[in-house]
């Protein structure tokens, strides 16, 4: 047990990160039945926001500005990409998700010059090293699942409790009769993209923290285990995702822990296919009943 | 209105193309294949500073009695083996006398082929994966190459930090990095040592698991020759682990971003390499010069004007490569291959001659460490395997 305990501290603050991520995606396939490839590179997007503005200017300006340009990105990708092709035929939505995917990589390779960025001004207080039961740790270990918990149940309470929230409920279950019943659904897919860009801005924020290096690939991996832990958890569900993004995460960890660090990956895939053999809609995931 | 726009823009491309034609002297081309971007990408622009640099103070090189101007084709080969042979073929078809590169050896073994194909010849700079020149007949090398790096890491490991239990870290599927583990752990296995090796996947970034599993093994050393993007962030997992141990770079290492990042932290970090700042104190001068008054070359080399040994390495490569042309007399590709192995130059990083396999005649290495405090690399020894 003690020897594991790093690996567990670690693969929950990993789950932490993958969590607040893959919220984005479960909560924008709820409604929109589309899958963002471009969410990984908007939390990639963020991360390089961090890096030049906290480079440049003190800490209490630059974080709102990641926060706020992340928010921006996210709303305007709605905006062009997917709202112009909402009655097409959803592959034409696909197929838009990954062109913006492939543009937002390619405007950072050409302003990044293609070179890895570090992040020379961590955000001190949580980057600093502690201990807990004799492991050695960052600050910000310890403050990702806590703040993710956190910001999930302040989000559950904005979809139970509002209006927006029951707009959001209501376009999930069925678009065109929400619509129908007046829910302004334009504003409620921005808003859902909104709140999907916000949780990987500050995902973005502690995962690079941590690992302190933005390179314009950096968002494809953890972006494709936050997918992964979102099927995982029965996409569309953001319980679901929380979880199946503490379980990938924790696992991850472990394999490593357990001297199989060449199969961690392997082992997360694997995992993903079992669960959609065995249950199709996973964890949480609603039995879908096709319509006729 | 549509058709002069068309045509003014035929223009502009017609009198684009004609322009270079006006060039007073007769040119020869040398290939630059460098990676420019992907996790070699700093490395690689570091590299043709060099030859940047040593081009801007020989321009001109003698053939036959005629003066040439020499320049300089720069592809970026983007580190990875699949993009290689496009790039080494693009040089190719802009009819290179010599090719110059790459930084990272699975490139280079990549665009070998290519090259051997063509007939020309290639001189690797900071490759050093043995294969590179073993495999293919066209390319030859400058620096020394991974069996000998390797061993001396053993070496160090075993006489000067007096540890036998080394952890190894390796990207799955580099064959710089995996070349490197291989002969680190013979000769560390072969002192009587054990190696625990662990590989990570591509575009991973968080190294805190692996840097627990070191410390649970009690690895008094952790070896890891893998690139600069993923030696910041080990640095930055050990230093946040609170590894005790020490980390043990190759010469991808050798780079101001990573020293920049142990900056302040915690860690000791021991690399081997090329060249040491200092070491030929005139060069080092002009090429801080050039760079500081050439701001791209500043951005290209971090931001600062530390001199890393891969550029002093290019702008040997860079003078090779004109001794080569001269002694051929001819831009012919295949008269310059002809007179490569024959090439006897001191360059800035000692004596560079060639073996019958196309190797430097190389047996010393720079071993470096990482000045915490100051963010500078520091010179510890040189040393060999003898």
């Amino acid at each position: 047990m003690e020897a594991l305990l790093p690996y567990i501290i670690n693969g929950i603050s990993a789950g932490g990160q993958y969590a607040l991520i893959a919220i984005g995606y479960t909560m924008v396939y709820g409604i929109l039945r589309l899958i963002n490839f471009a969410h990984g590179d908007v939390f990639m997007v963020a991360g390089l926001i961090m890096v030049y503005t906290t480079t440049s200017m003190p800490l209490y300006i630059s974080i709102p500005i990641v926060l706020v340009c992340t928010v921006v990105l996210g709303f305007v990708i709605e905006r062009v990409a997917y709202k112009p092709l909402r009655s097409a035929p959803r592959m034409s939505l696909m197929i838009s998700a990954i062109g913006v995917s492939y543009l937002i990589q390619n405007l950072a390779f050409y302003i990044t010059g293609g070179l890895p960025k570090p992040v020379l001004n961590p955000i001190p207080w949580v980057s600093d090293t502690i201990t807990i039961f004799g492991a050695l740790t960052k600050r910000v270990t310890l403050i990702t699942p806590i703040l993710t918990l956190v910001l999930v149940f302040v989000l559950v309470y904005l979809i139970k409790n509002t209006k927006i929230g029951m707009g959001m409920r209501a376009a999930s279950k069925d678009f065109e009769t929400a619509q129908l019943m007046g829910v302004k659904i334009n504003s409620v897919i921005s808003f859902t993209f909104i709140v999907g860009s916000f949780l990987a801005a500050v995902g973005s924020i502690l995962y690079f923290t941590n690992y302190p290096s933005v390179a314009i690939t950096s968002g494809s991996l953890p972006g494709l285990r936050a997918f992964i832990a979102a099927v995982f958890g029965g996409i569309g569900s953001i319980p679901g995702a929380v979880v199946g993004a503490f379980i990938i995460g924790l696992c991850e960890e472990l394999i490593k822990g357990l001297g199989y660090s060449t199969f961690s990956d392997a082992f997360t895939f694997a995992l993903l296919i079992v669960v959609l053999c065995v249950k199709p809609t996973g964890l949480f995931g609603e039995k879908v009943t096709d319509k006729v | 209105m549509k058709k002069f726009f068309a045509f003014a823009l035929v223009l502009v491309m017609v009198v684009a193309l004609a322009v270079p034609a006006y060039a007073a002297n007769p040119v020869v081309k040398i290939g630059v294949f460098e990676p420019q971007t992907g996790d070699n990408g700093a490395g690689g622009k570091q590299e043709i500073l060099g030859m940047q640099y040593a081009n801007s103070v020989q321009p001109t090189v003698e053939i036959a009695g005629v003066e040439y101007d020499v320049q300089l084709e720069i592809v970026d080969n983007r580190t990875n083996a699949e993009n290689g042979p496009s790039a080494a073929a693009e040089l190719v078809n802009r009819d290179v006398s010599v090719v110059l590169g790459s930084y990272g050896s699975g490139v280079s073994m990549a665009g070998g082929t290519v090259f051997q194909e063509a007939g020309v010849p290639a001189i690797g700079v900071t490759c050093t994966n043995p294969q590179v020149t073993s495999d293919c007949d066209v390319y030859f090398r400058i620096c020394f190459l991974d069996p000998f790096q390797g061993t001396v890491h053993a070496n160090y490991a075993v006489n000067e930090v007096g540890t036998m239990k080394a952890y190894t870290l390796a990207m799955l599927g580099s064959d710089y990095d995996q070349g490197l583990v291989y002969y680190f752990t013979q000769a560390f296995e072969a002192l009587g040592g054990e190696v625990i090796s662990e590989d990570f996947p591509e575009a991973t970034s968080n190294f805190v698991s692996y840097i627990n599993n070191a410390k649970a093994a009690g690895a008094g050393v952790i070896f890891a020759p893998v690139s600069t993007n993923y030696a910041q962030l080990i640095i930055e997992a050990a230093s946040a682990q609170g590894y005790e141990g020490q980390l043990l770079g190759s010469d991808t290492w050798d780079n101001n971003m990573v020293v920049e990042s142990s900056t302040g932290k915690d860690v000791e970090i021991k690399i081997t390499t090329f060249y040491q700042e200092g070491g030929n104190p005139e060069f080092d001068e002009g090429i801080k010069a050039w760079m500081n008054a050439n701001p791209d070359a500043l951005t290209n080399n971090g931001g600062n004007d530390m001199v890393s040994a891969v550029t002093a390495m290019g702008y040997d490569a860079y003078f090779v490569a004109l001794e080569a042309i001269k002694a051929a007399g001819d831009t012919d590709p295949a008269a310059v291959l002809e007179a490569l192995p024959g090439v006897s130059y001191e360059g800035v990083s000692g004596l560079i001659e060639f073996d019958e396999i196309g190797d430097a005649k190389r047996d010393q290495a720079y071993i470096k460490t990482a000045n915490t405090a100051e963010g500078v690399w520091e010179f510890v020894k040189v040393q060999g395997i003898g």
